[in-house]
This record gives C-alpha cells, sequence and structure tokens, in this order.
C-alpha cells in the first residue's frame, strides 16, 4: 500500500476528505443563495463566526453537536445582517459582502478572547461496525464523523431540492428573473431571505467543522481564506451541487497531497506546493470557463426593488 | 348581457402623478375589449389592479356580480383572471414546462404537465416542445409560452398586454385566431394596444385613456384608426413627410459579414450583405433576437469585422472601432436607452460627450470642454423637443420617448454621413415617434444614408425606401417598400413557420 514516497492512497482519500468539508460546506450554501440571485461575499466572514459559535457552545456544554447547531444558528444570524441591508435597505452587496468578512473576522476575535489554547470536544466517528474493517473502502467510505455525511448527503439533498420541487423551482426562477417572478406574485424578498440565512448556517457549520474537527482548537483568522475558495468553488462549479463536490475534493485532495509531499521531503520548493492548491484550483476554474455557457442565475447580484 | 368585470372609480396615485383618476368600465363574457392610450396613459396601473399587482387608492370592482378585491396575483388567478405579460415573465434558463409550472397555483406532475400542455397547444394551434428552454425559443413562441400558461387555468378573463409588437404578420393572424376561438368559448379578453388597425380587426369595443382617465370609448369597428389615435393623443397628430431626394454614390457596403452571437442566447450573423447610397432610409425588418444587436455592433464598431467585409465610401473600416468609425462620418443610436445608447446616472451634457466628442471637437489635449459640451446638449434638446429641467439632468431621469429622443438628436446633430439606429420608436409615444421618424428622413433628405432597424413593419414602411427581412442572422436581398404588401413582408420575415391555424372554420 505503500507508495508516492510513503504516502497511503487510502489514507489520502479519507483525509481529503476531511478536508474539504468546510469548504464543501460553505460552497454548497454559497451556491443556494447565489441560485437566488444573491452574491454574497462575506461567506469567510460567515463561516469564522460559526467557528467560534461552535467552538464556545462546545467547550461550555461539552457538546460537539450543540456547538455545529449554534454555529449554524450564528452564521444564519450573521447573514441576517447582510439579508437586511441587501434585500430590504437595498445596499450594495458585494461592499456590504466585503463588509460582512471584515466584521466577522474582528467580531469572532473579540468573542474567542478567553477561548485561545482551550481544547475542544471533538466530534467521534460513527461507528459503522464491519463496514469500516473492509480494506482500503472501508477506510475511505466507513470511518468518518457525521458532518462528512451530513455533507454529501447535502449535496444529493440540494441537487433534488432545486431539480425536483417546486419550492426550487421558485428559488431557481427568482434568481433567474427578479422582475418576473414579482410579476408572477412569488415573494422575491422572501425566498432570498431564506437562501441568505441557509447560506450562512451552512457557512456556519464549514467554519465550526474547522474549529472543532480539522484542528480542533479556536485561533483568530483560522478559516485563512476558505471562505474566498469556496466562493470561487461555484463559480467553478457552474452552479452545480455536483461539481461543487468535485471541486471542493479537488482543492481539498491537492491540499492534503502537497502537505504530504511536504513531510514526505519532496525535492520542490515548499512555497510552490503551499500555492499548488489555489494554482490548480484556478487553472481548472479557467479551463472550465472557456468552454462558454456558464448558466450563471441571470439576476445575480442585482437589487429587487418592487416599484409598484 | 351581464358583465364579467366591472370597474367603478378605480383610483390610484403615485407621487408626483395620478396614474388613474376615477377609471370605469366593464366587460361582457365572451368581449373582446381594447384599452387604448399613450405610454404613461395609465394602461398598465390599470391593469395591474385588476391582476392583484397593485392596490387601488380608492373605487371598487366587481366580478361575476360578487367584490372583487385581489390583494395578490394569485388571488385574481384563483378568480379566473390571467395575463400575459408583454416583458418581464418569462425565465431564460428554465424550460417551457418549467416556466409554464411557476405561472399555476397547482401544477400537476411534470410528466402530466408536459401532457397537458401538448394537449392545449394543439387544440389552440399552438405548437410547442415542452422540454426546451425558453431562453432559445423565438418571440412568438415565447407568447406561445404565455397564453398556455394562462389557458392551463380555464380563465374566464384574460388580460394580454400589447401582444403583437414582437410577432410577424403572419404570427399575428395565428394569434387573432386562438383569441376569436377563446372568445366564442366566452372567455372574455382585455386587449391592451397601440396598434389601432389590430383593434379594429379584433375587438368590440374600446375604452381610451389619457393622462389617467377615461376619455372616450367607442366601436372601433366603427372608428377610423385617425380618430382613435387622436382621442388617445388629444390633438391631431402629423404624418411625417420625406423630402424626396434621388439616392446618390454608396456610402456603406457590407459583404458577406459573418460574425458569432454576442452572448449565450444571441445569434450569429451569417454572409450579410448590403448596399446603402446617400439620401436613402434603407429598413430592415425582422423580430428581435434573428441578429439585431449584432448586426448594429458590426456597423457601429462595437464588434470588430474582417476589414474588408465592411466599406466605407470603398475604404475597409471592418477592423476600426466605434470612435473611428464616428470620425469618418459613420454614428449608431443602439437599441437599449438606458445602458446601452445613455450612461443612466450620468448628466444628458456627459452623455453628449461620450458620443460628440470626435465629431462636435468637445475634448482637447485631454482635457473636456464642458462649455461646449454643455452648448451642444442644449442644442440636442432644443432641436428635438426633449422634455427635461435642462441638461444637468441624469439621463435616467427622462421618460423613455424623451431620452430616446435626446439620444437619437446628439447623432442626427452630429451630421453624420452614415447613420444607424436599432428600434428608434421602440417604447415611444405617438407623438414621439412621429418626431423622430421626421428627424431620420430629413437626415436622409440632406444627402446622409440612414438605416433603421426594427421590429415595427409599419414604421418601416413608413420612413424606408427600400426594405430587407433580417431572419436567424441572414439577411434578405432589399425590396423597394412602395407596392410592397404586408404579406410579402412577411414571408420575407420567415412567415411562421412551425405554424398552423388554429380550426380553419371559416
Amino acid at each position: 500500500m505503500e507508495m508516492f514516497g510513503g504516502i497511503n492512497p487510502a489514507v489520502l482519500i479519507a483525509s481529503l476528505m476531511v478536508a474539504s468539508t468546510p469548504i464543501l460546506l460553505a460552497a454548497l450554501g454559497e451556491m443556494v443563495v447565489e441560485k437566488a440571485g444573491v452574491l454574497n461575499l462575506g461567506v469567510e466572514g460567515m463561516m469564522i463566526t460559526g467557528a467560534i459559535c461552535g467552538f464556545i457552545v462546545a467547550v461550555e456544554t461539552g457538546s460537539p453537536l450543540l456547538g455545529f447547531l449554534f454555529a449554524a444558528v450564528g452564521g444564519a444570524l450573521l447573514s441576517l445582517i447582510f439579508g437586511v441591508l441587501t434585500q430590504l435597505l437595498l445596499s450594495n452587496q458585494v461592499a456590504t459582502g466585503l463588509a460582512l468578512t471584515l466584521f466577522g473576522l474582528g467580531f469572532s476575535a473579540l468573542l474567542g478572547q478567553g477561548y485561545i489554547g482551550v481544547k475542544a470536544p471533538t466530534l467521534g466517528r460513527i461507528d459503522l461496525g464491519p463496514l469500516s474493517d473492509i480494506p482500503v473502502l472501508g477506510r475511505i467510505l466507513f470511518s468518518h464523523d457525521p458532518m462528512v455525511y451530513v455533507s454529501l448527503a447535502l449535496v444529493v439533498a440540494i441537487w433534488a431540492f432545486l431539480r425536483f420541487t417546486r419550492a426550487g423551482l421558485i428559488l431557481r426562477a427568482v434568481g433567474e428573473s427578479h422582475e418576473a417572478a414579482h410579476a408572477l406574485g412569488y415573494k422575491v424578498i422572501r425566498v432570498r431571505m431564506l437562501a441568505i440565512m441557509f447560506g450562512g448556517a451552512c457557512a456556519g457549520l464549514g467554519g465550526a467543522y474547522l474549529s472543532l474537527v480539522r484542528v480542533p482548537q479556536w485561533t483568530e483568522g483560522m478559516t485563512a481564506g476558505a471562505g474566498w475558495i469556496a466562493l470561487a468553488l461555484v463559480v467553478f462549479a457552474s452552479w452545480k451541487a455536483g461539481r461543487v463536490l468535485v471541486g471542493a475534493y479537488l482543492f481539498g485532495g491537492v491540499t492534503v497531497l502537497q502537505l504530504n509531499l511536504q513531510a514526505a521531503g519532496a525535492k520542490v520548493p515548499v512555497e510552490l506546493l503551499s500555492m499548488s492548491p489555489y494554482l490548480i484550483t484556478i487553472l481548472v476554474l479557467v479551463l472550465i470557463s472557456t468552454r462558454g455557457a456558464q448558466g450563471a442565475p441571470a439576476s445575480l447580484g442585482r437589487s429587487f426593488n418592487a416599484s409598484s | 348581457m351581464t358583465h364579467l368585470l366591472s370597474v367603478e372609480g378605480l383610483t390610484k396615485a403615485y407621487p408626483g402623478v395620478v396614474a388613474n383618476d376615477g377609471v370605469s368600465f366593464s366587460i361582457a363574457p365572451g368581449e373582446v375589449h381594447a384599452l387604448l392610450g399613450e405610454n404613461g396613459a395609465g394602461k398598465s396601473t390599470l391593469v395591474k389592479m385588476i391582476y392583484g399587482l397593485v392596490k387601488p387608492d380608492s373605487g371598487a370592482m366587481t366580478l361575476n356580480g360578487g367584490a372583487y378585491a385581489p390583494a395578490e396575483p394569485r388571488a385574481a388567478r384563483a378568480a379566473g383572471v390571467a395575463m400575459v405579460f408583454q416583458h418581464f415573465s418569462l425565465f431564460d434558463a428554465l424550460s417551457v414546462a418549467e416556466n409554464i409550472a411557476l405561472g399555476m397555483e397547482n401544477p400537476p406532475r411534470p410528466s402530466d404537465l408536459s401532457a397537458r400542455i401538448r394537449e392545449v397547444s394543439h387544440t389552440y394551434g399552438l405548437p410547442l416542445d415542452p422540454d426546451r428552454l425558453v431562453g432559445e425559443l423565438s418571440a412568438g413562441e415565447r407568447q406561445r409560452v404565455e397564453i398556455i400558461r394562462c389557458l392551463l387555468q380555464d380563465p374566464k378573463l384574460l388580460i394580454m398586454d400589447e401582444p403583437t409588437s414582437v410577432l410577424t404578420p403572419q404570427e399575428v393572424a395565428i394569434l387573432f385566431e386562438t383569441l376569436r376561438k377563446l372568445s366564442a368559448e366566452g372567455t372574455a379578453i382585455l386587449y391592451i394596444s397601440h396598434k389601432l388597425e389590430e383593434i379594429r380587426t379584433l375587438c368590440d369595443a374600446a375604452t381610451i385613456l389619457r393622462g389617467g382617465k377615461v376619455v372616450a370609448t367607442c366601436i372601433p369597428r366603427e372608428t377610423t384608426a385617425r380618430e382613435m389615435a387622436e382621442l388617445m393623443v388629444g390633438a391631431t397628430l402629423m404624418t411625417p413627410k420625406a423630402a424626396g431626394a434621388a439616392p446618390g454614390e454608396v456610402l456603406l457596403s457590407v459583404e458577406g459579414l459573418t460574425l458569432g452571437a454576442a452572448s449565450m442566447f444571441g445569434t450569429r450573423l451569417q454572409n450579410v450583405s448590403l448596399d446603402l447610397r446617400a439620401g436613402e432610409i434603407l429598413g430592415i425588418g425582422g423580430v428581435a433576437g434573428n441578429g439585431q444587436d449584432e448586426l448594429l455592433a458590426a456597423l457601429s464598431g462595437e464588434r470588430r469585422a474582417p476589414p474588408g467585409a465592411v466599406l466605407f465610401r470603398g475604404r475597409p473600416v471592418g477592423a476600426l472601432g466605434p470612435t473611428e468609425r464616428r470620425r469618418l462620418g459613420i454614428c449608431s443610436a443602439p437599441e437599449e436607452r438606458l445602458g446601452h445608447a445613455a450612461a443612466p446616472d450620468m448628466s444628458l451634457t456627459e452623455n453628449a460627450v461620450l458620443t460628440g466628442t470626435v465629431r462636435k471637437r468637445l475634448a482637447g489635449r485631454g482635457f473636456v470642454d464642458w462649455t461646449a459640451a454643455r452648448r451642444f446638449a442644449e442644442e440636442v434638446i432644443a432641436a428635438f423637443d426633449v422634455r427635461t429641467p435642462g441638461p444637468a439632468n441624469a439621463a435616467r431621469s427622462l421618460s423613455g420617448g424623451n431620452l430616446q429622443k435626446f439620444v437619437i438628436g446628439r447623432e442626427v446633430l452630429q451630421a453624420p454621413d452614415v447613420l444607424v439606429v436599432n428600434q428608434p420608436t421602440w417604447g415611444v409615444d405617438a407623438a414621439a415617434a412621429a418626431a423622430i421618424r421626421q428627424a431620420l428622413m430629413d437626415l436622409a433628405g440632406k444627402g446622409a444614408g440612414v438605416i433603421v432597424i426594427s421590429q415595427d413593419l409599419d414604421e418601416l414602411m413608413e420612413v424606408a425606401d427600400r426594405f430587407c427581412a433580417l431572419n436567424g442572422g441572414r439577411l434578405s436581398a432589399s425590396r423597394p417598400t412602395a407596392g410592397l404588401t404586408i404579406e410579402e413582408i412577411g414571408l420575407m420575415l420567415g412567415g411562421a413557420h412551425d405554424m398552423e391555424v388554429a380550426h380553419a372554420e371559416a
């Protein structure tokens, strides 16, 4: 099993799934938001707010599951600020999103002051009994914590929601043309508010996965740009849930691989290895973009103001 | 005969303007009732109130003898009122079936819905494939989507807002067959239009609005189009007159131009050739989305073509950009007023500078000469009767007709040798449209060549000396407009392919 200079592929795949889960969760949420026609650049801020909210609750109650719950609530509450500003007060979405990121980074640092160096109760793996003992496959598929499965289930659920349900159709319609949706009597602002809060909750979960499972500790600015990668992934995935999964795992995979290569002492400059996940993700993004039809929601980023 | 819907004293005021002032009228079952008026007369506010999109300030409506006050479109649809919108109600990236499902209260399951769409479209002679993306459909097909969406709900009252503005004559004929069939089945139709001849052939009664008030009612079959037009405008209309100059040398020619689509749902220009002579107006007809935007962009220089594909006085200009072409004397005015022809949030002076710099010398050594720019903007405002407090006002603050007069005037006053305009009078009221047409004809009378791209065939017949049709990115050979019949034009436009007339009963 030992190859690639001492890197075990099964372990590599299993750990890339863990590494990718935060951006997968955040990107899925942002995809739903953008499908509704809203561009929320505050993913990074919502992730880190989720990270600290989840961390504090998990430390204080000793329950990581409660931590995740409150991370989702924290992310959704922060996104609600964005929703009120952009949907009700018609502020500019780009500027508001950027402000949300800055606010989230500062606010989480404030909340987390007493928690630096504290150890959080972490999420255990689900015991799947004999399944986990299957060679290779068991290590890859059946040896994870619940949130990995939640994120995978979310991919399927969002895909099915957008494709098969009436609510999903209305959400896509609002993102495609808010004037038309309004003319047909759909509540554009309400749909967008709900989508924004769902996106906030997902970003919060992604952040908490970092602080409770991946690291698991609290450090200021620990999301380190994961929210921006999630934003880029949505575009790279052409607003399709399945491709978001592929993109997230690609980014996570390169991240894990380059870390392993660094540890294995590969004869490549460390700087090159460190930039490789970003470089490869951007390259793939450009390649896919050049193929034309992107399927961006037509009303993306435009404010809706019911004039009549 | 009892009334299906009657409206009593509906009033709706917006800040600064009373959109509807005590409007009353009624419709009987099976009646086709026209609502006539200029832009801004209050037609759309009135139908929005009937459809539940806008709440009236005062007044009452009764439907089938009961009080009717829909709080939202859903309630209106439940009461049997359906509406076919002119704009803003289809989703390009969704399929036909999805679009229809969005307009229904309780849509059946997707497979049943597709079957019902096929069934209804067959009954009314409106063929439509439920699985196609709406963005790929022609304007006529898009309208069928809207109509079928309404018909699936068995409406008692069908509201149609300017339904024929984007259709070829043959498509209009088919639409009218469908509407007559519906009317015979007892569905009342409220028909909004400012195409008076259509109203005379189709409608049983007409209510005419001006300034938010009902100014007259008439029986369209017994009234002339001119009488109705004057009731709408409240003044006598003048018809544009050509100066009648003989065509001179060839100014602009396009030879075998092929150009890819500009956007995802755009059209590719294929082997387009044309000649434009001094002193003539060349009309290019066709339903929007058949390459009009691409053709304008290729002529104006927004999109570069192979140098030899566009010739100005025999000189290759295909590779030149808009500024170089303006310097030579080729000016243009695109279709979209806000955002393409004018920058919405910039003042009229600034907008005047944007295209007038070169020919009017509004800048020197990199600095803008604001005094000259303001003078030029004021000149346009005065010459074209643009109603605005002054050149410092933002383009966005002007009404569509006034801004269009400004945009056209800005180009005309630069004394171009060639002027290319796309939909010069789209969404413009009759008086402003007449002024714009007159200006184009005067320009040609002075020896310039003018290309008018328009969907409005009546307009082209009025102003153009020669006519050609743009269909699917291909341009037909030109024919003199004198003696051309509307049927011949329809055939040139590709007619109504894949359409069948509903039940040829007559």
